[in-house]
């Protein structure tokens, strides 16, 4: 068994009155691919944005390699300095609903951004390694493209590769197809599908069941305040255990054919 | 019939043309100035932290609430009081319309700033990107395109309300003009070429910045 790089143990978050984890407790070890589903509203994304501290949690550690993020402060609380949070990020990329691609960048200089601000390398090595990223992602073509010029599963895709370029060891995707038309779904699931066919650790929330099925080695069901269920994606979607998992699911399956 | 004669004001034109140097030294001075003061106030003001949120709130809502005169007097013959300084009328209006304008662009950035989508701040962070390296990179390049139209609005504000400076003898285009109306006993004559001066200059920036607008709306902007 390898050891997971990244932990999550006690984790709470409230905004105001309404408590959406209780205790969350979650491994993610290497190669693992863990898609989170859940109802509307049961924190699928709350959970994502307390792992790279987009939102800060109220209590729990979230441990990266073994070693806990943030210190304890004089109020209890754990505080999360700057330089931190800034490092914890280069090893956790995430991609969006909305994208979320800078708008006055070419998609080139979008995926080089990173690479040349954050990481200080020079401009001719992060463009060689911009377009490696983008042929990943079959746009090399659109390098010098505004992202106002591209449709949405091009930009969901350059999302991808901006990510990528950053050599994140896991990567979070935030229902990466639910903005797009469905003739467009399919191209960025076959990025995600090829990124998990190289073994990249990833935690992906998606309304795509089936796909879920097919690339995830976890399900993670969320409801009540944490994690209701979880296990294989034979365990927790063919054999549901829990009454809740399983009226998702058949809702799910309503219309199926 | 008043009988129209330009002939004495411009043969003496180079007391204008000094006058209206002078005004776009000020304007200049206090422009690039009030740039600075103006983001530094708007990073202020936009600041968790109280004690520079505070300050920076405060010195934006007295300049932007107090008459540019009052400010000027109280610079050019107040400030001299409390500190020993020898304050000339360039100093005295250079500072007043430097923070003034400071105040003005503050809340021009500030609006810019908070304008910019929530997920075009979160894109920054989670690739890593530092406050400073955000603000720099992914932020003000957007919001200055989305500022520059209400920002070149305050600039030609700025410049008409330099004339001030004439109450405590800076000699710009205003006081070089009531000289020359003295001199020539012209004053229909003088202030008809200080209105065109401004007019004429007023409208040519206005012009370029209307083009420089549009170059901006086509260069990838709008949205994404
Ligand atoms: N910034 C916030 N302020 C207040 N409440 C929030 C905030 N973010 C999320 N919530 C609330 O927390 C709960 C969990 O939200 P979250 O976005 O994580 O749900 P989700 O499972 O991702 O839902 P969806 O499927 O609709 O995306 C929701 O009830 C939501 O309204
Ligand atoms: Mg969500």
């Amino acid at each position: 068994m390898t050891d997971p790089i990244l932990q999550l143990r006690g984790l709470e978050k409230s905004f105001g009155d309404m408590q959406v984890f209780k205790n969350v407790d979650l491994d993610v070890a290497p190669g693992d691919r863990i898609a989170i589903l859940g109802a509307s509203g049961s924190g699928k994304s709350t959970l994502l944005r307390c792992i790279n501290v987009l939102e800060t949690p109220d209590a729990g550690d979230i441990r990266v390699g073994g070693k806990p993020v943030g210190a304890v402060g004089s109020n209890g609380r754990v505080r999360y300095s700057e330089r931190e949070l800034c490092a914890l990020r280069q090893r956790v990329g995430m991609v969006f609903q909305q994208f979320n691609l800078f708008p006055h960048m070419t998609v080139k200089q979008n995926v080089t951004e990173g690479l040349r601000t954050v990481k200080g390398i020079a401009s001719a090595k992060a463009d060689e390694r911009a377009l490696k990223e983008l042929s990943r992602v079959g746009l090399a073509d659109k390098a010098e493209t505004y992202p106002s010029r591209l449709s949405g599963g091009q930009k969901q895709r350059v999302a991808i590769a901006r990510a990528l370029a950053m050599d994140p060891e896991i990567l979070l995707f935030d229902e990466p197809t639910s903005a797009l038309d469905p003739a467009l779904v399919g191209e960025v699931l076959s990025v995600i599908e090829q990124l998990a066919n190289e073994g990249r650790t990833m935690l992906l929330v998606t309304h795509e069941i089936g796909f879920a099925y097919h690339m995830a080695t976890k399900i993670v069901f969320l409801a009540e305040g944490g994690i209701y269920e979880m296990g294989t994606p034979d365990a927790v979607l063919k054999n549901p255990q829990k009454p809740l998992t399983q009226a998702f699911l058949a809702e799910h399956q309503r219309f199926h054919f | 019939m008043y009988e129209w004669n330009f002939w004495p004001v411009l043969s003496e034109s180079g007391i204008l043309w000094a006058g209206f140097r002078n005004t776009l030294i000020l304007t200049a001075t206090a422009l690039s100035g009030g740039l600075v003061v103006g983001l530094f106030l708007a990073l202020g003001r936009l600041s968790h932290r109280r004690w520079l949120s505070l300050p920076a709130g405060i010195v934006i809502e007295v300049f932007r609430t107090t008459p540019p005169l009052v400010q000027l007097f109280w610079f050019y013959f107040g400030l001299p009081i409390v500190l020993a300084v020898e304050m000339t009328p360039f100093l005295a209006a250079a500072l007043t319309f430097t923070i003034q304008s400071g105040a003005f662009f503050a809340e021009i950035f500030r609006a810019g700033i908070v304008s910019i989508e929530k997920g075009q701040w979160e894109a920054a962070r989670v690739i890593g990107m530092n406050h400073a390296q955000m603000m720099r990179r992914i932020i003000l390049p957007q919001a200055v395109k989305r500022m520059f139209p209400s920002m070149m609005e305050r600039s030609i504000e700025l410049m008409k309300t330099t004339t001030l400076v004439a109450t405590v003898s800076y000699a710009d285009l205003l006081f070089q003009a009531n000289e020359l109306a003295q001199k020539t006993f012209r004053p229909l004559e003088v202030y008809t070429v200080v209105a065109l001066i401004y007019f004429i200059s007023i409208s040519a920036v206005s012009f370029l910045a209307a083009r420089l607008e549009k170059r901006f709306a086509r260069s990838g902007e709008i949205t994404q």
